[in-house]
């Protein structure tokens, strides 16, 4: 299997005018094609920099990152973020519209996908029409537009409620297993992290080291929550987390 | 359509109830005002030479109206007005975008933007008119001057406010601060430019008065002065009341607008 992210080595410090504060330190991984890897560390360990780092919204002070070739980054943030001054078709090709290559193929790309994952009725809606978990899939369906290889997940499910946050999590991870996506979720939920991936890496608080990696040897599905060995990663990621050393 | 419990329909009437109580009464104020106004001024507890009288107003306005001057004086007004608003709201905006874009812009001009604000405009009124001219591009001049510095401070504090990874969302996207200027920056704050624009009417009625009275030729301000000086008080009360009914006008009128954008879905 070919690499779809390769990071050697990546160091990233911000500049405050009271100093320099180190972030990440020595990172190296790289996620497989198809390969969906969560990242699971403390707050404010810098998780989301090193998404930010991937997508390339940020340089990296040292080290490297390397995106397979021909590939591209989609990015899901925290919160949705859908505008209501447009209606759902309109926020979901904003990214094809930044980009000017608004198509009317494009546009049926982006109506295709609405119809495909239940937001038909919507399309000519505005945002605030939708629920948190259709507001969730229209945020991933904007991502989804531009048509990137790779998706970065930074926390998509920490402004929502826990039950909707079980249900929209499954929802979204399997429309990117469906859509044959290789993705990078950060999180600070274990058993989110461990209900939907086939990696976790671990982080350390900053700056911030991978602490360990577990690879996660269960069928996907949302079978998971009941499989016994769900109770056993939760426990050794959990400890990871918790040694500070 | 669901059946309204009687619960429900309790409460709509109630609710109806007020809204008619509270229109009733706003409109019994309105009356009570100009008719003790009347009363004292026939029963001669005020001197009407001194505070006019409704009547007087009245004979006043219908007098003007006749040779079609009032309204003259009255759309200058407006005209002046309105070229004012639009014009601080337009270039403050205008101005709050090139602050916005470079900061170092911004941070110099910070200190300069406050003391600006803190002048009171109507003091430069004279010195503009000496600049401009005796007319009426000085008295929108005047007008503009009284509002576009604080267009130009709330506007930006509200693009500055604009939630930063709203920003973010357009650089993930691929977009340049081009991108983020037009598709967030700019429709995210239209509230906050409508709301200038409620702000800068009233603004600009005090700076095109101002400037009509020390223009003194026309206007609801020339009115003002002019009567004055002669001592025809209702003339003077004629063109305040003229001044209140123009201003609610206005203020609608922006309401409307308001409302419009907001029902726009791209």
């Amino acid at each position: 299997m070919t690499d779809a992210v390769k990071i050697e080595n990546l160091s990233f410090s911000f500049n405050t005018p009271k100093g320099e504060h180190f972030v990440l330190k020595d990172i190296s991984f790289s996620v497989a094609d198809g390969e969906f890897v969560a990242i699971a560390g403390p707050s404010g360990c810098g998780k989301s920099t090193l998404l930010s780092l991937i997508a390339g919204l940020l340089k990296p002070a040292g080290g490297s990152i390397k995106i397979g070739d021909g590939k591209k980054c989609g990015y899901m943030l925290q919160r949705d973020y859908l505008f209501e001054w447009r209606s759902v078709l309109s926020n979901t090709c904003l990214g094809a519209e930044i980009s000017k290559e608004l198509t009317d193929e494009k546009r049926c790309y982006a109506l295709s996908l609405l119809k495909k994952y239940g937001l038909a009725d919507y399309i000519k809606s505005r945002p605030s029409a939708l629920s948190g978990g259709m507001r969730q899939r229209a945020a991933l369906i904007r991502t989804l537009v531009p048509q990137p290889d790779i998706l970065l997940l930074d926390e998509p499910f920490s402004a929502l409620d826990y039950q909707t946050r079980l249900n929209v999590c499954q929802e979204i991870s399997d429309i990117i297993k469906n859509e044959g996506k290789t993705a990078i979720m950060v999180t600070h939920d274990i058993s989110e992290a461990i209900s939907v991936s086939d990696r976790v890496i671990v982080l350390s608080k900053t700056p911030a080291v991978i602490k360990g990696e577990f690879k996660i040897e269960m069928p996907y599905g949302n079978t998971r929550r009941d499989d016994p060995k769900f109770r056993q990663y939760f426990n050794s990621i959990w400890k990871e987390l918790q040694d500070n050393g | 359509m669901a059946e309204i419990s009687p619960n429900q329909m309790n409460y709509l009437k109630k609710l109806e109830k007020r809204k008619r109580k509270i229109t009733a009464a706003r409109a019994a104020v309105f009356v009570l005002f100009f008719l003790l106004w009347q009363i004292c001024s026939d029963l001669e507890i005020i001197d009407s030479f001194i505070f006019s009288s409704p009547k007087d107003i009245m004979l006043c306005a219908a007098n003007m109206a006749v040779n079609s001057s009032l309204l003259f004086h009255t759309a200058v007004t407006a005209g002046e007005t309105i070229a004012g608003f639009l014009l601080s709201t337009f270039l403050g905006t205008a101005l709050a975008v090139i602050l916005w874009w470079n900061t170092f812009l911004n941070d110099v001009s910070e200190p300069y933007l406050v003391v600006l604000n803190s002048i009171p405009k109507t003091a430069l009124a004279p010195v503009i008119i000496v600049w401009f001219g005796n007319n009426i591009s000085a008295i929108i001049i005047v007008a503009l001057l009284t509002s576009v510095i604080v267009t130009v401070l709330n506007v930006l504090s509200a693009f500055n406010e604009t939630d930063g990874d709203m920003v973010k969302l357009i650089y993930t996207l691929g977009g340049t601060k081009k991108d983020v200027l037009f598709k967030v920056i700019l429709p995210a704050n239209i509230p906050a430019v409508m709301n200038a624009l409620k702000v800068n009417t009233g603004l600009s009625f005090i700076g095109t008065i101002i400037g009509e009275m020390l223009v003194a030729k026309y206007g609801l301000g020339y009115l003002i002065i002019y009567g004055s000086q002669i001592f025809r008080l209702d003339m003077v009360m004629m063109a305040v009341v003229i001044l209140a009914l123009l201003s609610t006008v206005l203020y609608k009128l922006i309401v409307m607008l308001e409302k419009y954008i907001d029902t726009k879905v791209k």
